[in-house]
């Protein structure tokens, strides 16, 4: 459905015309095998736990979500009404795949999932998003993050 | 998406990421990329599917072993399981709504006796998915629906006069949880556009929202503007 072509008329204008930063180069990351990877998810989904506030308007910041925390208390809070809920809503792992990673751990596929998950709400201009996304990479180095696995909505 | 993976690989990080648009991650360049064809709002494919769901997750960090950087943008060579985001499938929401009791059969009672009508259905919701996405705005679902009705007759400002448009926004989106959960509370085959379609079209919700949001886009207050034009309606019910 993510083809574009798939898309209503308006929703494939409002993509073609996203203005979308650009980067004249790309760093590359080389690290060890999967089986010595510590995994952390970081999803633009908006996610964040019950009783915390929602992400409003141009939000820059970011949730964090405990690797323990009840599926119950997780909840979507991102701007945009121009994709499905109801998966998420059925099963958090079709946004938030932690059950599969505690699987590939637990089968020695990956190394280990991290203690903490993180949330940033995708509507943000990506730009604006560098300031805490370079902080936050310096507490998944603390939790000995090596790989982070990014999820849209 | 993107962007967090160049600043992540510049912090020293090794990142892989789902692209739901392939198109934004050709322009944007992320080192590694799995484009899958997928409904927007499910990266990793259907609820309720733990062995696709894997197979994504799995394809996607495999991309952390390839060494044809620095830029790697690979295809998912699956569809997702069940039917498309636009599929009519046929699908009815089992409740139906009668009228109001009493003489009150305007937009808000109508809103408010759905909402209990509803409420047997909300509770199979729950016991059927053992959670609920309702409790964004710390009302309960006939308060969120009270208090973002009331923007239609006044429009509350916070103690500096400023119109509050954050507390609209997660009662808004407490009640569309709320229609959500509950119309779909038994399992069956649908898709999002099914429920979309029953929510903006058949509901008394639906119709007083759009009312609303008719009203609150010519709104003074620039945020509440923005949330009406921008993120209420779905583009694919018109927005």
């Amino acid at each position: 459905m993510a083809r574009m072509e798939d898309l209503v008329e308006s929703e494939q204008a409002h993509m073609r015309e996203l203005a979308l930063p650009t980067y004249e180069t790309t760093p590359w990351m080389d690290g060890p095998p999967l089986s010595e990877r510590r995994v952390a998810i970081v999803t633009t989904a908006g996610l964040g736990l019950r009783g915390e506030d929602a992400f409003g308007i141009g939000a820059a910041d970011y949730r964090v979500i405990p690797a323990d925390t009840d599926s119950g208390d997780i909840l979507m809070t991102h701007i945009s009404v121009n994709f499905d809920r109801t998966g998420f809503q059925d099963d958090v792992n079709v946004v938030f795949p932690i059950d599969r990673l505690r699987e590939m751990a637990a089968d020695g596929a990956i190394g280990s999932v991290a203690e903490f998950h993180y949330s940033f709400m995708g509507a943000t201009d990506p730009a604006q998003l560098e300031v805490s996304a370079r902080a936050l990479a310096g507490m998944m180095r603390e939790d000995k993050v090596n790989a982070v696995l990014l999820s849209p909505v | 998406m993107c962007g967090l993976a160049h600043y992540f690989e510049d912090e020293g990080i090794a990142t892989t990421l789902i692209a739901l648009v392939r198109e934004h991650a050709e322009t944007m360049r992320a080192p590694r990329a799995l484009w899958v064809p997928f409904e927007l709002g499910r990266p990793f494919g259907s609820p309720g599917e733990p062995a696709f769901q894997r197979r994504v997750v799995a394809d996607a960090l495999a991309l952390l072993t390839s060494t044809e950087g620095p830029v790697v943008l690979a295809d998912f060579p699956e569809d997702a399981p069940g039917p498309k985001a636009e599929d009519d499938t046929g699908w009815v929401c089992p409740v139906s709504f009668p009228p109001p009791p009493g003489d009150d059969t305007g937009p808000v009672a109508s809103l408010l006796h759905e909402i209990d009508t509803l409420a047997p259905w909300y509770q199979l919701s729950m016991d059927r998915r053992g959670r609920s996405l309702v409790g964004v705005s710390g009302k309960t679902v006939k308060e969120a629906a009270r208090f973002a009705a009331s923007y239609q007759d006044e429009i509350p400002t916070d103690e500096n006069g400023r119109a509050l448009s954050q507390p609209f926004k997660d009662a808004f989106t407490d009640v569309m949880a709320y229609y959500s959960e509950a119309g779909t509370a038994q399992p069956g085959r649908h898709s999002s556009g099914d429920t979309q379609r029953w929510f903006w079209q058949d509901t008394a919700a639906g119709h007083l929202f759009l009312d609303l949001r008719a009203e609150l886009m010519n709104s003074s207050d620039k945020r509440l503007q923005f949330i009406a034009t921008k993120v209420m309606l779905p583009k694919t019910q018109g927005g």
